[in-house]
């Protein structure tokens, strides 16, 4: 099924869109609240909260350029060390422009 | 453990939002831009920035965009990418079921990953204000509008924000969220198994679902943990 793209046809797409972005973020809280929190259901979504992040966060290392891998490692390491996330945000953006623009000299 | 939604909470959950959203205007200049390129008119992209209010989604339906557009494929991409906002929205759960109704799916709208982590973050600190969240969102809107709005009236601008290293800010940030949350050795195990299953899924399952295969395997992983008894928190 196709909708033109007429200005009908392209408020309707971004309506659905928006209808459609809206149901993923009100949906997960709507299920929960149907489904009897036990001790296992906790350990699930504490592990799922971090592992969110985590999947996220991974390809970007692998499938990234070698700027992207330093930003991330930067941004580590800092973190770990100081425990302050602006500055290992900023170290991991300084290192990624650095790189990119080390490499197109 | 209780919850509220409170206008001082919600203003200082702007305030902390408020450097990352100077880059959230980056993005949302350069989604202007490729908005316009991509045949939209001004007004159908600054309502598809407002209305939709997710990035990466956003980028994707301009793929699709042309003089026909593909109603079930943008249903399927659209879902696909932001999926993982159930998963979020379901780890927060324990958390907002304590407001009022009307509040909690209100909250909800502004929903996204830099203002779900940080407000992750003060839900595992025992916080019980929820304003990080609404806070947060609301300015992480507000700056994709502004940057939206540059976008559409400037045409121009930033068109390559790879070369500033601005395309990993996010990563940057998520993962300062991730590393900065509680140390708890127990979750190494469901986070390597995230990491895996969400670069398999990369390599072998239809696009845009790593993100969900990934979480939903680490959470199956977190089974496998012996759970301590006393009550354990969130670890985003």
């Amino acid at each position: 099924m196709n909708l033109p793209m007429t200005l009908i046809g392209a408020l309707t797409a971004i309506v659905v869109m928006a209808l459609v972005t809206y149901l993923t973020r009100a949906g997960g809280v709507l299920v929960m609240s149907r489904v009897p929190i036990g001790p296992k259901v906790e350990r699930f979504i504490n592990a799922m909260a971090g592992s969110v992040l985590v999947a996220v966060i991974t390809p970007m290392a692998v499938h990234g350029d070698g700027a992207a891998r330093l930003a991330l490692l930067a941004t580590l390491g800092v973190m770990l060390i100081l425990r302050k996330p602006l500055p290992a945000i900023a170290a991991g953006i300084v290192s990624a422009a650095l790189w990119r623009f080390w490499v197109s000299l | 453990m209780s919850a509220r939604l409170d206008l001082p909470g919600t203003l200082s959950g702007i305030k902390r939002m408020a450097p990352l959203s100077l880059f959230v205007i980056v993005f949302g200049l350069a989604f202007g831009v490729a908005a316009l390129q991509r045949g939209l008119s001004g007004l159908e992209t600054l309502l598809m920035s407002a209305l939709v209010f997710a990035g990466a989604s956003q980028f994707a339906a301009l793929e699709l965009w042309g003089p026909q557009i593909p109603l079930i494929a943008l249903i399927a991409t659209t879902f696909a990418i932001n999926a993982r906002h159930l998963l979020m929205g379901a780890a927060l759960y324990p958390w907002l079921r304590h407001l009022p109704t009307r509040q909690r799916y209100a909250s909800l709208t502004v929903l996204s990953d830099a203002n779900w982590a940080m407000a992750a973050a003060d839900h595992q600190r025992g916080e019980t204000n929820v304003g990080m969240l609404v806070g947060g969102g609301l300015a992480i809107w507000l700056a994709w509008m502004i940057g939206t709005l540059m976008g559409v009236v400037f045409g121009s601008g930033i068109t390559d924000p790879e070369r500033y290293g601005l395309d990993v800010i996010m990563g940057c940030f998520l993962l300062a969220m991730l590393v900065g949350g509680k140390r708890d050795l127990s979750m190494l195990l469901p986070w390597s198994v995230a990491a895996l299953s969400a670069l398999a899924a990369m390599a072998w399952l239809p696009e845009n679902s790593h993100v969900i295969v990934g979480a939903l395997a680490g959470g199956v992983a977190g089974l496998l943990v012996p759970g301590k008894p006393q009550k354990r928190e969130a670890s985003a």
